[in-house]
């Protein structure tokens, strides 16, 4: 078998059997409700770790998505107040400025050579800024196209429900799949991520690509930032504080390498909802406090990173010194 | 001796500009910026807040230079202050001596930099990897220690940490004084800093030269726990309580940025922990500045992001470049006039 196959593989294994004791304890966690509403509360997450999914592929880094999902939801929620457009149109302009943004921070990576961790790091403080300055108060959407966006949704057998935004996000992942896997531009990501040096030497364009992957780290973040806003209907500057660590865990979670160059779309998902399962466990069980979350996601990333590192170390010695 | 305070001088030079002109610039938005006054054996005072207010960034600064010189990163000290927050504030809740809850506390504080330490430098792990594990899991942690509540306690020796006084200078202003004083002395009078800056260039040339690249990556993340243990302290002691939650909550980046406007790389390499320092206190100067002069406080993220832009552009290897090019081009030029006349 394939060895990059293994870190996904022994995901969607640890998924699949973590899935089935809690369905052991409590085999109500089975109903399509409890599967519904695991969508539906991770939407947000998951389409913005698509994004990340692509910039950590490629070697790099993104701590600004959890502010700019803040800002769009605040950026929302003040033009449907204050002005009388459209959500549509609304939506557009903030996928605009967040597209814009990201690629703004691609050129500043590639063109002046500095790290991406420190370059997002100053594009999290401008977002959420940008955030507070546009209001520091939580301001209800109440805009009747809202409600008529979420009466849309899928009725599963067993009274579960995908909604709009739950099925967007499964959308999301499926046409990332489709970019990382069979497009020139998914191609060019994973040469990036496996050393912009070789990648340059072979003809992949680093500028537009780098640029690229940001501007779809950033539209994807805006998308996010719509989607919060519609499963919240409010836009609250301080909201999603953290969400990029969430999405980073989720990615390595995945079996994606934070080094870059390996890894897949597919992955995140599971990653995404296995941090959804913890929760969804959490409130079946009641007693346990909600902070066992982050401890069980941090012990999952370090099983996951160790794991990695075996494999690498494995594969290694396999090839140079057998 | 002269010529090395002469560099360090030159060294520091952009640091102390940046941090004079931002407090010209705080006086100019409030005027009673540099009044000092001396009430209850204390000195009370903007400058003086600044410096109080500054200490858990600048002391979570020194840790991080050292381990940012290595070309490494230390992604938890935030959720290590919590943690050792919410040991100091349960140890004395138990009615611990204070020195029990100090050795405890600071005791914690290295094992979580023995854990990152392990995991960098046994383990080989990235560093932001690495750290990101005890960041994420870092304040559920802490939280367990806490028991999700916020620990109060009043202990008067603990709270004297935070909140004390000594020779008429606030106790956290001491602390990072003396500390930070302390581990800079240590690392430029033995050859520590020199073989630090070896393992951050090269660290397997570094290795492959007899340096024990393993104890020094192991040793510098110690250093960072042990600088966010004496911050969690300083915090928990300043509130007289542990909020598992709250304490210390993006700290991490403002030390990295503090690290970064004092201008060493995150590249690894030369690191001067004296101008991260003056960084940290440019960063409290700018939130103070702000604070004070009834400017909306919502513009702080920006103006600070706008700063850290404005330092990345002067720092980043094409602008540096072009600048030598263009000083060797009117070099050049000026010698082509000159053989022209």
């Amino acid at each position: 078998m394939n060895q990059k196959y293994l870190p996904l593989i022994a995901t969607i294994l640890i998924f699949i059997v973590s899935y089935a004791m809690c369905a052991l304890q409590y085999p109500n966690m089975l109903s399509t409700r409890v599967i519904g509403n695991l969508l539906t509360d991770n939407a947000f997450l998951g389409i913005a770790a698509v994004g990340m999914t692509f910039v950590i592929l490629s070697g790099g880094i993104d701590l600004s998505i959890g502010s700019v999902i803040a800002f769009t939801g605040i950026f929302l929620a003040v033009m449907l107040e204050t002005t009388s457009i459209h959500p549509l149109l609304a939506f557009v302009l903030a996928l605009l400025i967040t597209t814009a943004f990201g690629a703004i921070m691609g050129a500043i990576i590639h063109y002046l050579e500095m790290p991406a961790f420190i370059v997002t790091l100053a594009g999290m403080f401008l977002a959420r800024g940008m955030a507070f300055v546009l209001s520091i108060d939580s301001i209800p959407v109440r805009h009747e196209f809202y409600g008529t966006l979420k009466s849309f949704y899928y009725k599963l057998p067993g009274g579960g429900r995908i909604t709009l935004i739950g099925g967007l996000m499964l959308l999301v992942f499926a046409v990332g799949i489709i970019i990382a896997q069979r497009t020139r531009f998914g191609t060019n990501v994973y040469a990036l991520g496996g050393g912009p040096q070789t990648a340059a030497l072979m003809g992949v364009p680093v500028a537009r690509t780098t640029i690229l992957i940001y501007a779809l780290s950033g539209f994807l973040a805006g998308l996010s930032g719509i989607v919060y806003s519609l499963y919240t209907s409010a836009g609250y500057s301080l909201a999603t504080v953290g969400v990029e660590l969430d999405a980073i865990a989720a990615v390595v979670i995945g079996g994606t390498l934070l080094t870059g160059g390996a890894g897949f779309v597919g992955g995140t998902l599971i990653g995404v909802l296995i941090q959804g399962l913890i929760q969804t466990y959490i409130t079946f069980d009641g007693s346990l406090s909600s902070w066992w979350t982050k401890i069980l996601i941090g012990a999952l990333l370090f099983a996951f990173i160790l794991m990695q590192k075996g494999i690498l170390f494995v594969s290694r010695r396999g090839r140079s010194y057998a | 001796m002269i010529e090395s305070a002469q560099r360090l001088a030159w060294r520091l030079a952009p640091q102390l500009i940046a941090l004079i002109i931002i407090l010209i610039l705080c006086r100019l938005v409030f005027p009673g910026f540099y009044s000092i006054e001396f009430q209850n054996g204390r000195l009370y005072g903007s400058l003086i807040d600044v410096l109080n207010r500054g200490a858990p960034v600048a002391l979570l600064a020194v840790g991080m230079t050292v381990v940012i010189a290595t070309k490494g990163i230390d992604l938890s000290v935030g959720a290590v202050m919590a943690i050792c927050g919410a040991v100091a504030a349960s140890s004395s809740v138990r009615g611990d001596p204070l020195v029990l809850t100090l050795i405890l506390t600071l005791g914690v504080g290295l094992i979580c930099g023995v854990w990152n330490g392990f995991l960098v430098s046994v383990l080989n792990i990235q560093p932001i990897v690495a750290t990101l594990v005890l960041m994420v899991a870092g304040r559920g942690i802490a939280q367990l220690i806490t028991e999700g509540a916020i620990l109060t306690f009043n202990d008067p020796g603990l709270i004297f940490i935070g909140s004390g006084s000594f020779i008429a200078l606030p106790m956290p202003v001491v602390t990072w004084l003396l500390f930070g004083i302390a581990v800079a002395v240590l690392l430029r009078l033995t050859a520590l800093g020199l073989l630090i800056e070896a393992v951050g260039i090269n660290r397997r040339a570094s290795t492959l030269s007899g340096i024990r690249t393993p104890v020094l990556l192991m040793a510098a993340y110690m250093l960072s726990g042990l600088c966010a243990a004496i911050a969690g302290i300083i915090v928990a002691a300043d509130i007289k309580g542990a909020d598992a939650n709250n304490a210390g909550l993006w700290l991490e980046l403002d030390a990295i940025l503090a690290v970064v406007v004092g201008g060493t790389s995150l590249l690894g390499g030369r690191f001067s922990i004296i101008a991260s320092l003056i960084g940290a206190m440019i960063i409290q100067a700018i939130n103070t500045g702000i604070l004070l002069s009834g400017f909306p406080p919502e513009f702080n993220l920006i103006i600070k992001a706008a700063i850290i832009v404005i330092i990345l552009v002067i720092q980043s290897p094409k602008v540096q470049g072009v600048m030598t090019f263009l000083t060797v081009k009117s070099a050049r030029k000026r010698d082509v006039e000159q053989t022209a006349q």
